[in-house]
């Protein structure tokens, strides 16, 4: 599903690689966390698979197509097969839970009776039934969170990325959003969560994957935050 | 649905930052006005050329002692001369009925001149106004001439006047042009930061690239629609006063403006208009928004 091949990436004017030879592979359904400490390059792992920086050497796959030498203007379809969680939420402030769910139906093409019929299931799933025509300042941090979860998922993508989803959440909460994110684990999606939280790590028992200064440290299966 | 929602971004964004919408505008509509007025000059003066280079002549103004001789034997060299299409004679007294005619509002001079005073002359069509030059040089060895009178000289300063007037307009245009690109470009960033909330969503979800810029790309070509349309007005309106009416400024200088040219002009500038300020936009974007 995931496959880094002795992936290098160096940002211009910095001293030492982000990743260094990194190789790793993730397989479909898989749960993977990938733990470190800041600046240990876990953000560089995801932007790479978003296509958003270029390795400086190696090769990165994902679902099969090589992002290294995908054509620019096939990125855009490629991401839909990514859904993208963020610490930040990143939700429009100005669009209701609804709206920002079928805001990303809408701009990949969907009609608007796809979104009729999809959105209120995905809400549904994530447990915000009854909120949907609330503005994201009406909502905890945990909902929000949940909204976005649901936008990152309503198009049923092929994999999840989470990037410190609960770094802005308390334990309570988090756990909470950990519990959603095992649920769209079952269904097939191979969720990658790049996290701090030792917590939830160790509660989980899922692989877990530590980067120190770009490189792989330890690759557990079963592991906890160490 | 999606047509629909890019047409209320469009109309969103151009309201969303209205002061620089008018801007934009403005200055692409005097930069449209420009363009369309140098076209249009340019348009004018070459028909004016076709109409008045097939009416003008060579005039052969004879010597006052001209023999009967020397008059025959010119006559006889411009009807052999393969350069000329016509030839016409006018006496002393024919010269000075048309002197009369021309001059009848100035009856000072007329009566300044007495008949008689006027030169007898060969009026020649050439089949060709530039061979000219050909026609005094075969002329040279023959007697009895005065002056020769080439028209096309007269005519030609003319047409040089209108030729730098219509060049002006065409600088001021493009210098018009380059405020308004960098209009455009300004508004377009502007309306691209207060939009990249969205813009990062949407590219975050895989909207493909055309749909994240269409919005910004037609709302800069609205403002060229717009700008081109009040262009139009502009010269609709320059036109009715420069030419309305016989006290029009410029009746009597150029021959009339046909409507089929006018309204050429609108979608000749609706056309750059909007195809400038789009492109310039698009650019824009390529490297505001790196999508």
């Amino acid at each position: 599903m995931i496959a880094l091949e002795n992936v290098t990436k160096t940002y211009p004017k910095a001293s030492r690689p982000s990743l260094d030879a990194v190789t790793v592979g993730i397989e479909k359904g898989e749960f993977v966390f990938f733990i470190g400490p800041s600046g240990s390059g876990k953000s560089t792992f995801i932007k790479l698979l978003l296509h958003e920086v270029q390795p400086t050497s190696g090769r990165v796959v994902v679902n099969a197509k090589d992002v290294t030498t995908m054509r620019p203007w096939r990125i855009p379809h490629f991401r839909r097969s990514i859904g993208c969680v963020f610490q930040d939420f990143r939700l429009l402030p100005n669009r209701t839970a609804y709206e920002n769910v079928a805001f990303a139906l809408e701009v990949i093409g969907k009609t608007k009776a796809v979104a009729r019929r999809v959105v209120p299931e995905v809400l549904e799933l994530v447990g915000l039934g009854g909120k949907e025509h609330r503005y994201p300042h009406e909502l905890s941090g945990g909902e929000q969170q949940r909204v976005a979860v649901a936008r990152a998922f309503v198009n049923r993508p092929l994999i999840l990325l989470a990037d410190e989803p609960t770094g802005n959440l308390d334990p309570d909460t988090s756990i909470e959003i950990m519990r959603l994110l095992d649920r769209i684990n079952r269904t097939g999606t191979t969720v990658v969560m790049v996290t701090h939280d030792s917590n939830i790590v160790n509660q989980m028992r899922r692989r877990v994957i530590e980067i120190e200064s770009g490189r792989i440290v330890r690759d557990q299966a079963r592991g906890v935050y160490g | 649905m999606r047509l629909k929602y890019v047409l209320n971004e469009v109309l969103v964004g151009l309201w969303r930052n209205v002061t620089m919408t008018i801007a934009m505008i403005i200055t692409l509509t005097v930069s449209l006005t420009m363009l369309g007025a140098s076209v249009l000059l340019y348009l004018q003066v070459d028909e004016m050329k076709d109409v008045h280079y097939g009416r003008i002549e060579v005039s052969v103004f004879l010597r006052d002692d001209v023999t009967d001789a020397q008059r025959t034997s010119l006559q006889a060299a411009l009807q052999r001369n393969p350069l000329v299409k016509s030839l016409t004679y006018e006496n002393r007294e024919q010269a000075y009925a048309r002197f009369q005619r021309i001059w009848s509002d100035s009856p000072v001079l007329v009566t300044a001149v007495r008949p008689g005073a006027l030169p007898e002359s060969f009026r020649v069509k050439l089949k060709d106004p530039e061979t000219y030059d050909k026609l005094a040089a075969q002329l040279k060895d023959q007697s009895g001439i005065g002056t020769i009178v080439d028209q096309r000289e007269l005519l030609s300063k003319v047409f040089a006047i209108f030729g730098s007037v219509q060049k002006l307009a065409l600088v001021i245009a493009v210098t018009m042009a380059v405020a308004a690109l960098l209009l455009v470009a300004n508004t377009i960033q502007v309306a691209a930061y207060s939009k990249r909330r969205e813009v990062a969503v949407m590219k975050l979800v895989g909207a493909s690239n055309w749909f994240v810029q269409a919005p910004f790309v037609l709302e800069a070509m609205a403002a060229g629609v717009i700008g081109s349309i009040v262009a139009f007005a502009a010269l609709y309106a320059g036109r009715s006063v420069l030419f309305g009416g016989p006290s029009g400024a410029l009746t009597t200088v150029l021959t009339p403006i046909p409507e089929g040219n006018m309204w050429l002009m609108l979608p000749l500038l609706a056309a750059v208009g909007a195809g400038v300020s789009g492109i310039t936009a698009w650019f824009t974007l390529r490297f505001y928004l790196r999508v």
